[in-house]
């Protein structure tokens, strides 16, 4: 009996009137922990009833505390009749488990009824005693901390990561069950929000048992999902990263010896497995789709199309021993790193991590994106207590990730999530990643698995070292052009870099960046079951191979050379399979400047349409040289002495050609004539062609004073203000059904997302100068000819005149530094705040700078931007900035933004997780305002409710907030909708800097910590 | 391809505050947009028309979603669905509350019913304010009365703690109340010449002068007399009130107080002869007033009365603002110094206040 959980109802406010006679309600309150309830008195008529009732103590196992939520339920009293319920609230009771979080949960709740909204407030108060437990063959495992943030949460260090921890639970969907036929819409609601919230219990629990074994403490980047398989049932999974985090509370001595790589790293490379050609898993009878790499930097794997309980060779039946092989290797790696410190080993079947941004020193090699996708068929889930069927299905898809990684030199997997797309009964799973070679120190137990690192050298030049290829260059998992890092000179670097992660705090950067997408649209013939299956697998390599195609060309245009925060998401429908793909371009200085985009005709005798292919050239030409101003890409030009000599490999031109290339020597004489810089060749062979490369020009760049991204941070943006916006934008558009083709869907898609983003910047005019930050695009196919597209992101407004100086300064700074890893400041603000004060090293070196500026031969470096010293936190002008603290508004403010930090601010304290699922339905869908209505109150209920569960663990602020899902559909001819929201995200406790500064003119020792601009990075 | 659903919701909800006046004064969403187009925001922000009529939609779901708090304005502040900084939640609660002159001047003075709302129709034909905007200036006008008019207390105070308004809106509904109350007639043609600010001001006057608050005391009796401290007129005041008759009624009295004035106004007059020639009817016509304000009809009247036995005489005479001023003074004054009259307390309450009004009705 470990733990005691003690609720009290103090009061409730605006409750809706019940009694249509008195208009005035008898309300009465039930409180329910697993299967004990508890009642207040009935408060007679009253809205705002003052029940203050007693403690009302609950004594339970630390299992049930982690698994079921406190449910409230506020009721109208009826002497006659059934009471009627009022509405509920679900608190998830889990920040109160874990000491350093929240110590009391209490404040108003917004009252939720699934049909009618939210309905007044109800003031709670929960705590919880919790005894120590002695039991080591516990099932529960409280302590262990969750965070969604994607990287180590600003107020801890990582002491070990120990890598990736995965879980799934299975059950009935209790709207497919045959007793919600004759239930009612709410209760069946409500079992369902209940059910779901018992489920994602039980999973945070189980994969907090995983990160105890694992020796760890907290798990970070936790993503939790659900499917919604329908009749087959309800998935709930998640991953995450287990580490073990220390809090910073004082300047620890602890020096992550990143430079120095040991020497056991040094060993023989092992051999690569034949890179070329066809890299698919081939573990079932039918397979279709053929494929192979396409181009550098990005291995698509076949999707394997696997139909279950079907032919011998199924998944769930050959995981089994696959897994026991891994093991078995994974096992001999370990054995071999004898010499290590470590002394727990534990199998780790999959070298992967959720996180996007990494403590300084980890990141060693970045490889290339790497991706999997396998179309599945979903049947009932027999035996939801032994999920294999799902298990074996991913372990599939991470197999398959993990060996494209081998294959591209690397031995891990960082920015990996998973993601699926469900129409009917047919299913998309997808994993992506980023292929990676890690530092071991900070995985002491060893994801290193065969160790394939040879490249990992002393010294690392800082800022261009990720950029290295880690692979072999005369062997080569794929075609690409190497030359030598124009940033160090020693190593070779790829053409063009894409990766899911975020910019490495240390990359250096030149210009600012910019949101890159890649739509696509493709018709798929109706079908059922198998034969569904089949085509949309036939569908997926070319799609992925045209959504690349467009990420490329974009990139080109815009003038950059690499993505970051690549994410491509695949969806189905009925009849047509969507690709979105959304990621940040910058120019990174170490990679090589980006030739320009060559348009070849077909027919060179025709002299109009030469006319007409030298026009569309001369406008692509334009095109690139405005993006270059725009973006402010004004890289040095490096003579090619310097780069050294060509690297001995045949291809030394990224060629990609459209998909018909007959004419190789055609394209061989262009490239000639655009002499020795890299060209990027686009053959206009047909009308289909004509109109992508018209879709290349229609890409509006955001109107001035705006930016966009999709990573964390902009690059070229040092000086945030405190003012944010966070904000979710849903729109649905109805495909007309006439005679629709590929091409005028892709422009009705194009259109759709190219309007939503000029909505945005229109509606968010005010703020400007900002930039959107962590734009986040989501489309799913509710029904035939639907699109619906949900975006959230926030905007940030940034000071355009402190940004010019900073700038500079940043780049002087960046030339200044010593053999100081100045990543090191993100950990160790203490020792270095003197040096990384902008403010008075600023007037001196002003001048110098100007002209040096001037000056064309500057080199890349003194041009260019770091992205650490772009730290939202940067410089002190803008404190004088931040808006005075507001005054008597009873509700306090709670902010909310996808992002892991607020700018401005520090965050001193972490509360827990915010994981909250919704459904609203209504039955009078005209009278609420239509859909838009509908939606649009809903979501904004949900965000009140997020903010109260956040005000009331006494946090000011949601971090790495994220709408997981947003599913909505329609009946409009019954007068219906329903719609089912899952959030997520990190309550805090953040202190404006202002007023942080002011408590440390008090106390000198905190001074350099809080004013010392590079903790907020990331 | 057609919009089905389209949606923008901020962490803070995002106030547009052209889009409120737009929407407060009761345009549809196509009016609305078109009134922005020709505003020339498309071109000062490369907006499309399908971004401005998104815009505006949006912007009218979250004013139409507000709209029920703003009924009761501190639900504004203590909901949680909204999260909207205080200096804007302030400026929504203002600007809701806010009134068309001339909308105010045909409703000033009428029994806030159904019936009066039947007539919004002609209203909005008449000013030129749409019925929609008509509708919500008199449903607030409604609202603020049913929920002070019971109430005890400064009735100014009532309506700023209850929907938080500014001072000096807070005021206007003060006499907006007060005139309802009272019925006060204010729409006959020869009333037509004066502003809500010109009834506004006579309202503050009587509130402080003439009601049961202004007596500055409990009432006698609280339980016969919970409740309208200043939202009705002092009864008892406007008994006694007859007692001033007695100024015209007796002739002696009259004269006496005639030669005072006269006396005292010799020579300082552009329109001294006039002012002598007229005495007995302009004294006539004051004192009448406030005899016959014992009865409901008559009270209601009260500023036609004013216009007619005062304001057009002097008028057609061409007195000054200053020859109003000094004459009026006098003649308050001039009381004090009558042996014969026992009710000077009486007359200083009367007069005081209706020296005021009649000074601020006084203009073309």
């Amino acid at each position: 009996m470990p733990g005691k959980l003690k609720v009290k109802i103090v009061a409730g406010r605006h409750l809706p009137v019940m009694d249509r006679a008195s208009d005035l309600t008898d309300a009465f309150v039930e409180v329910k922990f697993g299967n004990t309830t508890f009642k207040t008195d009935v408060y007679l008529k009253s809205l705002n009833p003052q029940w203050n009732s007693e403690w009302f103590k609950f004594e339970v196992d630390d299992e049930d505390l982690q698994d079921e939520p406190l449910q409230i339920t506020v009721l109208d009293h009826d002497t006659y009749s059934a009471n009627d319920a009022i509405g509920k609230v679900y608190i998830d009771i889990d920040p109160l488990l874990y000491s350093e979080a929240a110590t009391v949960i209490s404040g108003w709740f917004p009252i939720y009824d699934t049909i009618h909204g939210i309905r007044g407030e109800i003031n709670v108060v929960v705590k919880v005693d919790l005894f120590n437990d002695l039991n080591r063959f516990r099932q529960s495992s409280c302590g262990v901390k969750f965070f969604c943030t994607t990287s180590i949460p600003k107020c801890y260090r990582a002491v070990v990561i120990h890598g990736f921890v995965e879980e799934l639970v299975v059950n009935e969907d209790p709207e497919y069950q045959w007793i919600d036929r004759i239930r009612t819409p709410r209760a069946s609601n409500e079992a369902r929000q209940r059910l779901i919230s018992l489920m994602s219990g039980e999973l945070q629990r189980k994969i907090g048992l995983k990160v105890l074994e694992m020796r760890g403490n907290a798990v970070v980047g936790y993503l939790q999902c659900f499917d919604l398989e329908g009749e087959s049932g309800l998935v709930v999974r998640a991953i995450g990263t287990a580490c073990t985090l220390d809090k910073l509370s004082s300047p620890a001595a602890f020096l992550p010896a990143c430079n120095s790589p040991s020497k056991e790293m040094k060993e023989s490379p092992l051999v690569h497995p034949p890179s070329h050609g066809c890299r698919s898993t081939h573990n079932s009878p039918i397979h279709t789709a053929t494929g192979s790499r396409l181009t550098q930097n990005f291995s698509v794997s076949v999707p394997t199309l696997i139909y279950t309980g079907m032919g011998s060779g199924s998944a769930g039946k050959e995981g089994g021993p696959f897994k026991a092989l891994l093991r078995q290797q994974t096992q001999a790696a370990l054995e071999q790193r004898g010499g290590s410190p470590h002394r727990f080993c534990r199998r780790r079947e999959f070298p992967f991590l959720t996180l996007t941004a990494f403590p300084p020193g980890l990141l060693v090699h970045v490889g290339g994106v790497v991706s999997a996708r396998s179309v599945k068929l979903l049947d009932r889930i027999h035996n939801p207590d032994e999920p294999e069927t799902r298990d074996a299905w991913w372990a599939e898809i991470r197999q398959e990730i993990k060996s494209h990684a081998k294959a591209l030199g690397c031995h891990a997997v960082v920015g990996y999530s998973e993601s699926t797309s469900i129409c009917e009964e047919v299913c998309i799973l997808s994993a992506s990643g980023t292929a990676a070679v890690l530092n071991p120190r900070f995985l002491q137990e060893g994801t290193v698995e065969g160790s394939l690192e040879q490249r990992i050298e002393e010294n690392l030049p800082v800022g261009c070292g990720f950029c290295h290829i880690p692979y072999d260059e005369l062997n080569m998992p794929f075609p690409a052009h190497l030359t030598y890092c124009y940033n160090c000179r020693k190593q070779k670097v790829p053409d063009v870099l894409f990766t899911t992660i975020d910019l490495p705090t240390d990359a250096v950067v030149v210009g600012k960046g910019c949101l890159i997408q890649a739509r696509l649209c493709r018709l798929k013939k109706k079908a059922q079951a198998e034969a569904n299956a089949t085509a949309i697998s036939n569908l997926l390599p070319f799609m992925e191979y045209e959504v690349h195609t467009q990420l490329m060309n974009k990139l080109k245009l815009k003038g950059m050379n690499a993505l970051f925060g690549l994410r491509i998401q695949i969806t189905v429908g009925e009849n047509m399979l969507m690709g979105l793909a959304s990621a940040t371009g910058v120019y990174l200085a170490a990679l090589p400047t980006p030739g320009g985009i060559q348009i070849a005709g077909k027919t060179p005798n025709d002299g109009s349409y030469e006319q007409h292919i030298s026009h569309m050239q001369k406008r692509i030409n334009d095109t690139i040289a405005k993006n270059k101003e725009l973006y402010e890409i004004n890289p040095p030009e490096v003579s090619e002495e310097i780069i050294g000599s060509p690297i001995p490999e045949p291809r030394q031109r990224s060629r990609l050609l459209r998909s018909q290339s007959e004419s190789s020597d055609e394209v061989t004489e262009l490239d000639l004539s655009h002499g020795k810089k890299d060209a990027f060749v686009l053959e206009i062979d047909d009308t289909d062609a004509m109109e992508d490369v018209h879709s290349l020009l229609t890409d509006v760049p955001p109107p001035s004073g705006f930016y966009s991204c999709n990573t964390e941070i902009m690059p070229g943006i040092n000086n945030w203000t405190s003012e944010i916006q966070m904000f979710t934008s849903v729109r649905v558009v109805r495909l007309s059904s006439l005679n629709l083709t590929n091409q005028a869907l892709n422009k009705n898609f194009n259109g759709l997302c190219e309007n939503l983003l000029k909505s945005l910047y229109f509606k968010l005019r005010s703020m400007t100068p900002c930039c959107l930050c962590h734009v986040n695009f989501t489309v799913s196919l509710p029904e035939d000819e639907l699109i619906q597209v949900t975006v959230t992101a926030v905007a940030i407004t940034f000071d355009k005149n402190q940004a010019l100086q900073t700038t500079k300064a940043h780049a002087e700074k960046t030339l200044q530094r010593a053999s100081t890893d100045n990543d090191e400041l993100l950990q160790f603000p203490l020792e270095l705040c003197s040096d990384s004060l902008p403010a008075p090293a600023f007037p001196a070196t002003k001048e110098h700078l100007e002209s040096a500026s001037s000056n064309s031969g500057t080199p890349a470096a003194q041009r260019a931007v770091t992205v650490e010293k772009a730290s939202p936190m940067g410089d002190g002008n803008f404190r004088n900035r931040s808006a005075p603290p507001c005054a008597s508004s009873t509700v306090g403010v709670v902010k909310m933004t996808p992002l892991s930090f607020i700018p401005g601010a520090k965050i001193t304290k972490y509360l827990g997780i915010i994981n909250m699922f919704f459904i609203r339905e209504t039955t009078s869908l005209r009278e609420e305002g239509g859909v838009s209505g509908f939606l649009h109150a809903f979501i904004a209920e949900v965000f009140a409710m997020v903010r109260a569960h956040v005000a009331a663990l006494g946090g000011n602020a949601v971090v790495s907030y994220i709408m997981k899902q947003c599913v909505f559909m329609e009946n409009p001819s019954k007068n219906q909708a329903q719609c089912l929201i899952n959030v997520s995200g990190d309550a805090v406790v953040f202190v404006r800097e202002s007023d942080l500064e002011a408590m440390s003119t008090q106390q000198s020792a905190v001074n350099c910590q809080t004013s010392c601009p590079g903790e907020v990075t990331t | 391809m057609t919009s089905e659903l389209d949606i923008f919701v901020g962490n803070t909800t995002l106030i547009d505050e052209d889009v409120y006046r737009l929407w407060l004064d009761g345009y549809s969403v196509n009016d609305a947009v078109a009134l922005r187009v020709r505003s020339g925001i498309l071109e000062q922000t490369g907006a499309t028309a399908g971004v401005l009529q998104s815009d505006t939609m949006d912007h009218y779901r979250t004013f139409h979603m507000l709209e029920r708090l703003l009924h009761a304005p501190p639900k504004l502040l203590h909901q949680l669905i909204f999260q909207i900084p205080p200096s804007r939640q302030a400026l929504l609660i203002e600007r809701y509350y806010t009134f068309d002159e001339a909308f105010v001047r045909e409703v000033l003075g009428k029994k806030l019913s159904k019936g009066t709302k039947k007539d919004l129709d002609d209203i909005s034909a008449k000013t030129g304010i749409t019925l929609k905007s008509c509708r919500r200036q008199f449903d607030n006008f409604k609202r603020v009365f049913k929920v002070v008019e019971e109430m005890r207390g400064s009735l100014v105070d009532n309506i700023q703690q209850h929907f938080l308004l500014s001072d000096r809106l807070a005021r206007d509904y003060a006499a907006i109340v007060f005139f309802a109350n009272n019925r006060f007639e204010t729409g006959k043609k020869k009333l037509q010449y004066l502003s809500f600010g010109d009834f506004a001001f006579c309202a503050e006057l009587m509130i402080q002068n003439w009601t049961l608050g202004a007596v500055g005391e409990a009432p006698t009796d609280p339980d016969s007399q919970m409740d309208d401290m200043d939202v009705d007129l002092d009864k008892e005041f406007l008994q006694d009130l007859k007692e001033l008759k007695v100024l015209v009624a007796d002739k002696d009295l009259l004269d006496l107080h005639k030669s005072l004035v006269c006396a005292a106004l010799r020579g300082k007059l552009g329109v001294f002869s006039e002012m002598e020639t007229n005495f007995k009817n302009l004294s006539r016509g004051l004192v009448n007033v406030a005899a016959k304000l014992t009865h409901n009809k008559d009270v209601r009247d009260l500023f036609v009365d004013l216009v007619e036995k005062f304001v057009e005489p002097c008028r057609s005479d061409h007195w000054t603002l200053n020859d109003v001023r000094l004459f009026l003074n006098q003649y308050s004054a001039s009381v004090h110094s009558l042996d014969g009259f026992r009710h000077q307390t009486l007359w200083d309450r009367y007069m005081g206040t209706l020296r005021g009004c009649l000074l601020r009705l006084y203009h073309d």
